[in-house]
């Protein structure tokens, strides 16, 4: 286990909107973050790569273990922390003004990888993000020429380019059609061979299809976390029961 | 019978209802209607009554000079010969000098108000910056002349002179009025305006973009770099246009600190003159009818550049950005 919160709370103004979640990530596996709207799965996943202080008022307290070292200790750089855990967002955010390479090169960019060294990195993070044979004529076509569905496809290459050990989605497939959620779900699991994978998602039948263990946040509480397919079958907490069987939510 | 005529009722209250629907606005609105419209339509007839009269005013001097009048650098009242090269000139070179210091000077204020000032600080901090665009013309020239030349020629110039004397840009001797001094009033007269459409503009762009360059672990200057500024060129480009305008039309403050010298140096330690400081000194010396007709014709020419200074500023934020510039509407 190398990513792990102990108590982690996190507020916005003061108010709390998780608290004191202790939860440990399995690696190598994709972990569901269920809950109903406003529970602050968001929240919680902003800050296992320290973006939730980038928001308003936004604090953490507790611990965020990345391989044993405290993410929010002192003398943590938050970019250091942020190349080796990556994020992928509900909409897709490509870099409107640049080419489909150079959206993959962007992190890449930043980290000082060798330009000799670029093209081969995009090539395979492409292709790791399942992209590559639909893009690979136009590479230095513009990004916003894609569709929903290849732009957040182009995301999930762009973050992984940088080599992170964890990747974090947050509703990766919320704005995309069936077909094109099917492919990044399809997509999820091919990952996670080489990715710790956390995935926030307000769609209970996404979490079951593609995660190992699962856990409910309720009213910015963590009320649950097990394997996936247990938590499906027999929850143990009464709240979990009823959300998974759709009586709030 | 008891059936239809309810049914009859129905028909003639439609009726009814459709004559009153079709029978137009009524004459309040219409009234209403005419005077927007008349009023919407001076604007620009107002405009094109500008140009013609000041094209029919500048018509002797068009005909006598042709273009030599836009290529030739003689301004001679006595023997009623007028070129206005060197106004041209000074126009175009006073207001590049301001934006080559003014376009960093407003875009790090805006990167900084929009990007890295405390959140308390924004507010005060973009309410000053836009105080400056309120203080009077007039008012920036006496500051010219007793606080910047004087500054300019113990402090700045002599070093300036000793590192880069040998540059076409720093020959000759600097008497205080200048080319320099002009471009550096124009400077700190657009700065305000460049910095105000461009905080609006990096307002405008998504949180997103920035969280997306910030997820990929780049820093937050990174993130300004890559993300932010490229989203909003169109809008920026917009915002240094604009500016540019402002500096092309500036009079007073201008004429005060930039010597009114009808002559073309390569060098900004060197007097020179614009075309909107030539017509405000000289309108009222204007003693033959030709000389007259030279300054509305030096007017002319500072109205069309003027309008094509817009439209390649127009043009430039659709080809950047077709369709979904950023924070152009403040255009
Ligand atoms: N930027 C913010 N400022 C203040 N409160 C916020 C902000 N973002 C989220 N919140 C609040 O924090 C709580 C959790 O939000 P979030 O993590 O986005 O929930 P979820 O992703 O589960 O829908 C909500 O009550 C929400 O109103
Ligand atoms: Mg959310």
């Amino acid at each position: 286990m190398h990513l792990a919160t102990e108590r982690l709370t996190a507020r916005y103004h003061g108010r709390p909107a998780i608290t004191e979640v202790s939860l440990g990530i399995r690696p190598r596996a994709i972990t569901a973050v269920i809950g109903p709207s406003g529970c602050g799965k968001s929240t919680f996943l902003r800050c296992l790569n320290r973006m939730h202080e980038l928001s308003d008022g936004g604090t953490v307290e507790g611990r965020v273990l990345l391989d044993g070292t405290d993410i929010y200790g002192a003398g943590v750089d938050a970019v250091q922390v942020r190349r080796r855990v990556g994020m992928v967002f509900q909409r897709p955010t490509p870099f409107p003004t640049m080419s489909i390479y150079d959206n993959v090169a962007a992190g890449l960019r930043v980290n000082g990888v060798a330009r000799r060294r670029m093209g081969e990195i995009v090539e395979r993070s492409l292709a790791q993000a399942a992209l590559w044979d639909e893009v690979k004529d136009r590479l230095h076509g513009s990004a916003l020429a894609l569709s929903g569905g290849q732009q957040q496809r182009l995301c999930i290459a762009r973050a992984l380019a940088t080599e992170p050990e964890v990747l974090l989605m947050d509703e990766p497939a919320s704005a995309l059609d069936p077909l094109a959620t099917q492919r990044v779900e399809e997509l999820m699991v091919t990952l996670k061979q080489a990715y710790t994978i956390v995935v926030v998602t307000h769609n209970l039948q996404q979490a079951s299809r593609v995660s190992d263990y699962t856990g409910f946040f309720y009213l910015g509480d963590l009320v649950e976390f097990d394997q996936t397919a247990r938590m499906f079958t027999n929850p143990s907490d009464g709240r979990t029961e009823a959300y998974i069987t759709g009586r709030f939510g | 019978m008891t059936i239809i005529a309810p049914n009859l009722g129905a028909a003639a209250r439609g009726t009814a209802a459709t004559r009153r629907m079709t029978r137009g606005a009524n004459p309040a609105d219409r009234a209403y209607q005419a005077v927007v419209t008349a009023l919407a339509l001076a604007l620009p007839a107002l405009l094109l009554a500008l140009i013609v009269e000041l094209t029919i005013n500048a018509w002797p001097s068009i005909e006598r000079f042709g273009w030599a009048f836009v290529f030739t650098a003689t301004w001679d009242p006595v023997a009623d010969v007028y070129g206005a090269g060197p106004l041209i000139f000074g126009t175009l070179a006073s207001s590049v000098v301001a934006l080559l210091l003014a376009v960093p000077m407003a875009f790090s204020v805006a990167i900084f108000l929009t990007e890295f000032a405390p959140r308390w600080l924004r507010r005060p901090l973009g309410f000053l910056v836009e105080l400056l665009a309120a203080v009077p013309s007039v008012v920036y020239g006496l500051w010219g002349i007793f606080v910047l030349i004087p500054f300019l020629r113990t402090v700045v110039v002599p070093p300036l002179k000793a590192a880069f004397g040998w540059l076409p840009f720093f020959q000759g001797v600097f008497y205080g009025n200048s080319m320099l001094a002009g471009g550096i009033i124009l400077a700190v007269m657009v700065v305000p305006y460049i910095a105000a459409v461009s905080r609006e503009v990096l307002n405008a762009v998504p949180s997103s973009q920035r969280e997306a360059a910030l997820a990929l672990g780049a820093t937050r200057w990174e993130a300004v770099w890559m993300a932010v500024l490229p989203y909003g060129r169109a809008g920026l480009v917009g915002a240094v246009m604009l500016g540019l305008g402002r500096a092309l039309g500036e009079t007073m403050a201008v004429t005060m600190v930039i010597g009114n010298r009808h002559d073309i140096s390569l060098s900004l330690l060197q007097p020179g003159y614009t075309m909107a400081a030539a017509i405000a000194n000289e309108f009222s010396e204007a003693t033959t009818s030709l000389y007259l007709s030279a300054l509305f014709e030096v007017g002319l020419t500072l109205f069309v550049i003027t309008v094509l200074v817009n439209a390649a500023a127009r043009l430039l934020v659709w080809r950047t950005a077709p369709g979904r510039a950023v924070g152009t509407r403040a255009l």
